[in-house]
């Protein structure tokens, strides 16, 4: 559903590779594609600004040495925000409470609130084995008692009929009537109404007093724009809402009222409707959603993935050996090469990054993951005063590591250059703030080496 | 068979007429124009106007060409102060949705057959009702047909409207063909004389292909009978919806060709500003906005009025 949001994302982080950290200035573009795709993805306004402080502030304070790129980074954090601000994995339903446990439904007109109390009743006796009594206070809109009695015969859910048309009586009713039928859960369907509209607000805010609900919740459609942000306000404000139900979730809408309802009435969303029949409901995940909107499934197994093996020890000592102004040598180079093969090669690397597959072909054939390897057979062949002092390798020494690792004279001269260009780099970078020695290294990979 | 209940209400009225008028009028020069009285025009004065834009659902697109338009006309005239602004992007927006100001005009095709197609829970059933009344109001006779026959209870609804407004309805049971339903529904206009049929659908997610498919085959059924029907093929989209709405049209257009669109909701707090990417992508004219659930909340779109209640507050 949310595809659109991550091109955009992708095209704004892939445009920060190559960068060496994260600063004002060089996050400045990216967080501006992230703001813009969030609002077209239907982010509320104050929330999509809120948002991109957090982001910010964390991006500003990111070590980028820990990771593989600074916008390997900026992804991190983004998602990191995203999930963090959409809370909780997969909540249930809370029912302890003396039975009847009563659950009751609200929102907008439309929203999808008596299908959604359908699945809701079919999930609670099916998973859960529940007796569940489905009643509608749905006075108003032409055949919506009669489309709620329907379903509930369809999901085989008892129906509380009622001959009153006051709309708090019925669910007061329902409640005495559940009771007595030793219902476990009774679930109350009311009429869609605006949060303008002060007297249905009293309205319901009269059957949530009634029938003292242990779940109340809000029921939004995935396809609704900026004004999700003020009915979830209002609805929030009448009602002690306990969770959210996004619906409508089989779409194409991007879903960015995900994040303003939740963010605004600071409940979890729990479940998510995903199409019209009874058992078109899903549990909620929060890094799904958040890496679905950012698009990322891949890049994010990768960030973890390069977390964990990433030795974070040697980065660190690196970090701090050329901070106190010593020497990039060889051995530094080799780790960067290994770390660079424990993540799967720089190919594979580049394929799961955002826009990464859009690489031309030759640049990719430069990072050829054999080249990395012959390099390091190199850097093997050397003695550990070599690797130390580079200087010292003179004709006989490069013909002997030639021979040594099964290369040319000419790839041992290639190696020792690079390594050279980027000793000077990293003193230039380490007079800065920290460095990204991967990122410098495949900007210095000279062309068709190997 | 459906009993019609007595002891539902009929749709609540919640606010006289003249107040939902206001609301969808929303007058310019109480609203932006007062929040920016005194301003300096500058950087963060149209800042506040993009936020407000963007608030309003216009998107990031038409926002940032609308600004960028309203820059060049500001420095182009000297504009003195904010009314002046104000002014000026109001027309601009105005521009915008004119070529979309084109009321419904039911021509003598016996029956004008007006085919409603949606999203879910869009608005479809209550504005099939709305315009049958006005029609009926205006001395045309009406036929509905309720080719919803998947959403449980929907013939029940529009047969509630029907008996309301006094209207035929032709149906069948649940689950029936909605094309079969709807050829009904036109052999039965006919067959009456009736002026206008107005033939209801399920609501239907636009990337749903198989239903898209079934709302061609109504389409093609229609046109066996009669080449020109459905000679308006409405679009109802719900006025809270964001940027979706973009794809919503597209795909409805390019698979059973709308060639109108009504705007629900608007009696609350959303702005329907998504219109503006509407009209400037496919210009397909905008017949009704829905202001309330009751028979009488339907206007008809008028451009002016609508960037009015827009730039409201
Ligand atoms: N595709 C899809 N359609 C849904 C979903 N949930 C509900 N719907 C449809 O949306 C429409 C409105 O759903 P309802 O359950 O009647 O919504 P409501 O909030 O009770 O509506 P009112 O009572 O009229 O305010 C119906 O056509 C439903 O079939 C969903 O998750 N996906
Ligand atoms: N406030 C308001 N509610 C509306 C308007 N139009 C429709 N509704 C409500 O929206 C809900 C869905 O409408 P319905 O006609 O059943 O939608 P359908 O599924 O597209 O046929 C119902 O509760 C209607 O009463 C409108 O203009 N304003
Ligand atoms: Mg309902
Ligand atoms: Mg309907």
């Amino acid at each position: 559903m949310f595809e659109s949001l991550t091109q955009r994302l992708g095209g704004a982080l892939s445009r920060l590779r190559g960068q060496g950290r994260l600063s004002e200035d060089n996050i400045r573009d990216a967080l501006r594609e992230v703001r813009l795709a969030l609002l077209e993805a239907d982010v509320a306004l104050p929330v999509v600004k809120e948002f991109i402080d957090l982001v910010r502030e964390r991006a500003l304070g990111q070590e980028v040495l820990k990771s593989l790129s600074p916008g390997q980074a900026l992804v991190k954090i983004v998602h990191d925000a995203l999930v963090e601000v959409m809370g909780q994995e997969n909540q249930r339903l809370n029912l302890a409470a003396q039975p009847p446990a009563v659950v009751l439904m609200a929102g907008l007109q439309g929203a999808g609130k008596t299908t959604t109390a359908a699945k809701l009743a079919r999930l609670l006796q099916d998973r859960e084995k529940k007796k569940v009594m489905l009643a509608s206070c749905d006075v108003y809109r032409p055949a919506a008692i009669e489309q709620l009695r329907t379903l509930a015969g369809q999901v085989g859910a008892h129906f509380h009929n009622s001959s009153s048309d006051d709309p708090v009586g019925i669910a007061s009713e329902a409640v005495a009537q559940a009771r007595k039928l030793h219902s476990d859960v009774l679930i109350v369907d009311t009429a869609g109404r605006l949060h303008v509209d002060a007297q249905m607000m009293d309205e319901i805010a009269a059957i949530d007093r009634a029938v003292n609900p242990v779940e109340t919740l809000f029921v939004v459609d995935s396809m609704t724009g900026q004004d999700a942000a003020n009915t979830a306000k209002a609805f929030g404000d009448a009602l002690s809402l306990s969770g959210v139900i996004l619906t409508k979730a089989d779409g194409d809408a991007r879903g960015g009222a995900a994040l303003s309802v939740r963010r605004i009435t600071g409940k979890p969303i729990k479940f998510l409707g995903v199409g019209e029949k009874i058992d078109a409901l899903e549990p909620f995940h929060p890094d799904r959603l958040a890496s679905r909107i950012l698009g990322m499934g891949d890049v994010l197994s990768l960030v973890e993935e390069a977390e964990q093996k990433v030795d974070q020890a040697k980065a660190k000592k690196l970090a701090k050996k050329l901070k106190k102004g010593k020497g990039f040598d060889l051995t530094d180079l080799r780790d960067q090469f290994e770390q660079m093969q424990n993540m799967g090669g720089m190919a594979s690397l580049l394929d799961k990054l955002p826009g990464g597959a859009a690489l031309p072909a030759a640049a990719k054939v430069q990072l050829d993951d054999r080249q990395t390897a012959r390099m390091i057979a190199i850097i093997n062949a050397m003695t550990p005063q070599e690797r130390r002092y580079p200087a010292v390798i003179n004709g006989s020494r490069k013909r002997r590591i030639a021979a040594g690792s099964g290369v040319q004279v000419q790839d041992v001269n290639r190696l020792l250059k690079q390594h050279h260009q980027m000793g000077k780099m990293m003193k230039k970078m380490s007079k800065g703030k920290m460095a990204n020695m991967m990122r410098g290294m495949r900007g210095q990979m000279p062309p068709g080496f190997g | 068979m459906f009993s019609f209940n007595k002891r539902k209400k009929l749709p609540r009225d919640a606010a006289p007429l003249a107040q939902k008028l206001t609301k969808t009028r929303g007058s310019l020069f109480g609203g932006l124009v007062n929040l920016l009285q005194g301003r300096a025009i500058d950087e963060d004065l149209l800042e506040d106007l993009e936020a407000h834009l963007l608030m309003a659902d216009v998107g990031v697109e038409v926002t940032t060409a609308v600004l960028s338009a309203l820059r060049n006309s500001v420095d182009a005239r000297r504009a003195a102060d904010t009314n002046a602004v104000c002014a000026e992007l109001h027309r601009i927006l105005v521009d915008i949705l004119i070529p979309c100001e084109a009321p419904l005009i039911v021509s003598d095709a016996q029956p004008f057959v007006i085919l409603v197609t949606g999203v879910n829970g869009v608005g479809k059933t209550t504005t099939i009702g709305k315009i049958a009344q006005q029609l009926s109001q205006a001395g045309q006779s009406v036929l509905l047909a309720a080719g919803d026959t998947f959403r449980a209870a929907a013939v029940q609804q529009l047969a509630q409207w029907a008996d309301r407004l006094d209207v035929p309805l032709v149906r069948q049971g649940d689950g029936a063909d909605s094309a079969s339903v709807i050829f009904d529904g036109l052999q039965a206009a006919r067959a009456r004389g009736v002026d206008v049929l107005i033939a209801d659908t399920a609501g239907r997610l636009h990337t749903q292909d198989g239903l898209m498919a079934e709302l061609q085959k109504i389409k093609r059924v229609l046109g066996k009978l009669d080449p020109d029907a459905p000679h308006e093929t409405l679009l109802v989209v719900d006025g809270g919806t964001g940027q979706n709405a973009v794809n919503q049209t597209q795909q409805f257009h390019a698979q059973v060709g709308i060639t109108g669109i009504a705007v629900t909701k608007l009696d609350g707090t959303a702005k329907g500003g998504v219109l503006f990417a509407l009209a400037h992508r496919f210009g397909i004219p905008v017949r009704f906005i829905g202001v309330g659930e009751s028979a009488d909340d339907l206007r008809p779109f008028e451009a002016g009025a609508f960037v009015e209640a827009l730039l409201g507050e």
